[in-house]
């Protein structure tokens, strides 16, 4: 049995604990090491504000690898940086070579 | 390379032979997996790609809602309203076999089946923008879910693709050259050693039939 949980800042993520999800606002300071834990915690998937996940490259990489936990961007109250679509181009340029489906 | 360190012996050759019959094999087996995986991963790529953008502009939105929802309340009403949920999401996780990559399947059972479970506070002291900011994040929640399965499954199998493309490669453009040019070295040689003993024997065969006969004194 997994859970699931949303990191971020507090305005961003205070929505979800409503439906049901864990909620877990943090500064980016603490971030890497409260991520490390939730996925020891068991927690299979891990929404990530885009503005914090681009401060935690270093430590989402090391889970891409792995079939858990998965640790997804959406975008915060402050706006969309398209870091999230970025990450989709970026797997299609990985496996392609070069972006043919989302190049224009 | 080819050249400098192959032994050219009918044994090399052998294993060359062998070696090189596994590589083709191999290169046909990896190279159908390749296509076989790219097939699945641009439908895959082309899904999450859909989801995100609906995913995000769902946030979005449902964020302008809070935003809305928070101006009309104070800061401890709006905390006291969703600090205790009621509604409670687990996940069950499986796994699916694409080509020899794992993918997750995700699937999530809410503790109550009670849809209105998400409203974890009374009406009274909330604002109703509240209700509708809270709903509009519930009804994307299904495709936020879909999201991380198809995300993930992309990454894993992005990550496959390349290891299997460069696999096909190094067969392709290394590893079977490489051998057919030592089975052409090998042949070669032993070709030319078997010509130069040919010759060996003939000569010998000359000098033996001159000694007994003295053909050159004769003439």
């Amino acid at each position: 049995m997994y859970k699931i949980a949303v990191m971020g800042d507090y305005d961003s993520i205070y929505g979800f604990a409503a439906l049901g999800l864990d909620t877990f606002p943090v500064t980016p300071a603490e971030a890497g090491e409260r991520l490390h834990q939730l996925v020891a915690d068991g927690y299979g998937i891990i929404y990530i504000t885009e503005a914090l996940a681009a401060d935690l490259r270093q430590e989402t990489a090391r889970y891409e690898g792995q079939i858990l936990p998965a640790i997804i961007e959406i975008p915060g109250v402050s706006g969309n940086t398209g870091s999230g679509v970025r990450g989709v181009k970026k797997s299609v340029e990985q496996a392609v070579g070069s972006d043919i489906l989302f190049s224009n | 390379m080819a050249s400098t360190q192959i032994t050219p012996t009918r044994m090399e050759l052998t294993k060359t032979k062998k070696k090189l019959v596994t590589a083709r094999r191999g290169h046909k087996l990896l190279k159908d997996k390749r296509d076989e995986l790219m097939r699945q991963f641009l439908d895959l790529a082309r899904e999450n790609m859909a989801l995100r953008q609906k995913v995000e502009a769902g946030i979005l939105a449902a964020n302008k809602n809070f935003v809305i929802a928070r101006a009309g309340m104070d800061e401890a009403t709006l905390h006291t309203a969703l600090m205790a949920p009621k509604q409670q999401v687990s996940l069950e996780v499986g796994k699916k076999n694409v080509m020899s990559v794992n993918i997750p399947v995700f699937d999530t059972k809410t503790r109550t089946a009670d849809a209105n479970d998400i409203y974890s506070y009374g009406f009274a002291f909330t604002s109703s923008d509240l209700d509708g900011a809270v709903k509009s994040l519930a009804d994307i929640l299904p495709d936020m879910l879909r999201l991380a399965e198809v995300e993930k499954a992309c990454q894993l199998m992005a990550a496959e693709i390349e290891k299997t493309r460069r696999r096909v490669n190094a067969l392709e453009h290394v590893i079977i050259p490489q051998a057919q040019e030592t089975i052409k070295y090998i042949t070669m040689k032993l070709d030319e050693n078997e010509r130069s003993s040919q010759i060996r024997l003939m000569k010998v065969k000359d000098m033996m039939l001159e000694d007994a006969h003295h053909y050159s004194e004769r003439a």
